[in-house]
């Protein structure tokens, strides 16, 4: 089972300390050594990025920093594990380097499985119902 | 935390730590057997401890710590009791000290070389392949008994008993636990590599039973073999080999339609290939051939499948170098399934009469006999040349010859179209 982790917070806590990265890039070592890590990356400033929005009917491109949305991503990583259950914990290590090195911080790792084309073959009427139980 | 929360916690720490954990033991009670109890006994304390005082924020040195000291405890007891028996008594607990004294201070290196003499270990070809297969899932898998049964739908006392005899064996031939050195090394790493590839084939091409793939088996064979490659990064054909299942199992969804029928490689829709996977399997295949495994079995299959995933249509294939890999193959790893393969991209390359030429030379490998593929391949090739009857006969051939319900149906189907709609010429 594939999964994404992705961790959010406000932006105004700015760049993580050196020894919080530090120790991030130990377990996504580790990550790597237990042969789950697919895929990891932390991402710029949204004051860097830009957003395409559909509203009303009509598209718009903007600017960052967003302003709107108060928590933003920060960075992902995609996991290939036998259940969710490790996922968490997977998530529950790196939140905890978080709070050890990095104590103002706040933040949220959210855990989700990534759909292979298999589960976005369905029904939509199903997978509304899928979604629906989450 | 809830307490159910806390047990899925601590049965994730428990997936995530065990190889580590057994690894690390075997190495101080030089025993698989004994060392997999040991780390159990953690696992049970940590049940009783962890509901009440919540997970460690580093659970694995917790359960480590946990095992370690039983482990010395036990080591205590057992030379005690052999000192009254034998006269050497006193240097075996010295011995055992050290060992004990070795692992309170082992580094993240010492536990990787650890987990490289487990893998070894469980590999030694003085086990059977079922042997090797389920000792590998079951301490560097993390996957219970059950799991493996299911996996290779057989029964779960077969599992547990090839187990239980595995790990005997290896006491009773006194299999030492440690890294091959020289020239034993690459025979080893063979056998290790082997036993990977056959958990990804059993995997990808089901063997027996209903389904035609069993895709949790590749993503178990994966993670072992990244773990290998992480490991020992100085071995070119470990590379190789998760070069060549990354590709593979990048095809995974694309090789199976709606009603688990079997895809065949040229008519998948490779907008379903996972492009991660390709990325990933490609980049592993650099990494062996700068490590100047180039030539390696695995690293050759690898820069075939590398072939199919670069091209962007069936028709972009590369038959001409795909031809020439396998030409490669044939020198370096002779076997009969290599010529088939073979034959298949010199038709591709060259026409079917030239593929149908190399096929016909295998009619009578008797390694063959019972080998589907043969009149699979045979049969496409006729009916490309327009003789259908005979296609005909050899896809009925190969329908009766595979023990997976989802390729004999579409063989019949196959068998069925040459005999259908009469032919064009």
């Amino acid at each position: 089972m594939r999964f994404m982790t992705i961790v959010k917070s406000e932006e105004k806590f700015g760049f993580p300390p050196q020894e919080l990265i530090d120790a991030i890039e130990e377990l996504r070592q580790e990550g790597i050594k237990s042969g789950v890590f697919l895929d990891t990356g932390g991402l710029a400033p949204t004051a860097t990025g830009a957003a395409v929005r559909l509203r009303g009917g009509k598209l718009s491109v903007v600017d960052g920093p967003f302003t709107e949305s108060k928590e933003v991503v920060g960075g992902y990583a995609v996991f290939e594990l036998p259940s969710q259950k490790e996922a968490i914990e997977w998530s529950r290590r790196f939140m905890e380097l978080h709070r050890k090195h990095w104590p103002a911080w706040e933040g949220v790792t959210e855990i989700r499985q990534l759909f292979t084309p298999e589960d976005l073959c369905v029904e939509p009427e199903k997978r509304w119902q899928a979604e629906a139980h989450q | 935390m809830q307490a159910a929360d806390t047990h899925q916690a601590i049965d994730a720490v428990w997936r995530i730590e065990s190889p580590r954990l057994i690894a690390g033991l075997a190495r101080i009670v030089r025993d698989i057997g004994l060392a997999e109890d040991l780390a159990q006994d953690a696992l049970v304390a940590a049940l009783e401890k962890w509901p009440e005082t919540g997970i460690p924020d580093k659970p694995g040195a917790w359960l480590m710590a946990t095992a370690k000291h039983r482990a010395i405890d036990l080591l205590r007891r057992r030379t005690l009791a052999e000192r009254k028996h034998m006269e050497i008594g006193r240097d075996l607990e010295e011995k055992q000290e050290d060992a004990a004294r070795d692992i309170e201070t082992a580094a993240d290196e010492e536990i990787d070389d650890d987990l490289l003499r487990l893998i070894f270990t469980a590999c030694h070809p003085v086990l059977s392949k079922e042997a090797r297969v389920a000792l590998t899932l079951r301490l560097l898998g993390g996957l219970e008994t059950s799991e493996i049964a299911r996996a290779f739908l057989v029964p779960e006392s077969t599992v547990a008993q090839r187990i239980v005899r595995a790990k005997r064996t290896l006491a009773d031939a006194r299999i030492p636990f440690e890294i091959p050195r020289g020239e034993e090394l690459e025979a080893r790493i063979r056998s290790v590599l082997e036993v990977i590839y056959l958990i990804f084939n059993e995997g990808y091409a089901a063997t027996a039973g209903d389904d035609w793939m069993r895709p949790a088996l590749c993503e178990d064979a994966l993670r072992l073999g990244r773990v290998l490659a992480a490991l020992a990064p100085n071995e070119a054909e470990v590379h190789g080999l998760v070069a060549l299942m990354e590709i593979q199992a990048s095809r995974v969804n694309a090789r199976v339609g709606p009603s688990g029928e079997p895809i065949l490689l040229l008519d998948q829709d490779r907008s379903r290939w996972d492009q991660l996977l390709i990325r990933r399997g490609l980049a592993a295949l650099a990494r062996a051939e700068s490590a100047g495994g180039a030539r390696g079995p695995y690293a050759l299959q690898a820069a075939i499948a590398a072939c199919h995933a670069r091209a962007r249509t069936g028709e972009e294939t590369d038959w001409t170098r795909i031809a020439a890999l396998y030409d490669e193959l044939a020198r370096v790893a002779p076997s009969p399934v290599v010529e088939l393969n073979r034959a298949v991209a010199v038709s591709m390359a060259s026409g079917p009469a030239a593929g149908l030429e190399l096929i016909d030379r295998l009619a009578s490998e008797p390694s063959l006999k019972a080998y589907h593929l043969l009149p699979s391949v045979r049969g496409d090739l006729l009916r490309k040349l327009g003789r259908r009857d005979e296609a005909r006969v050899e896809f009925e051939r190969a329908a009766e010859m595979t023990r997976n319900a989802r390729e004999r149906a579409l063989l019949l189907e196959r068998a069925a179209d040459c005999a259908g709609a009469s032919p064009a010429q």
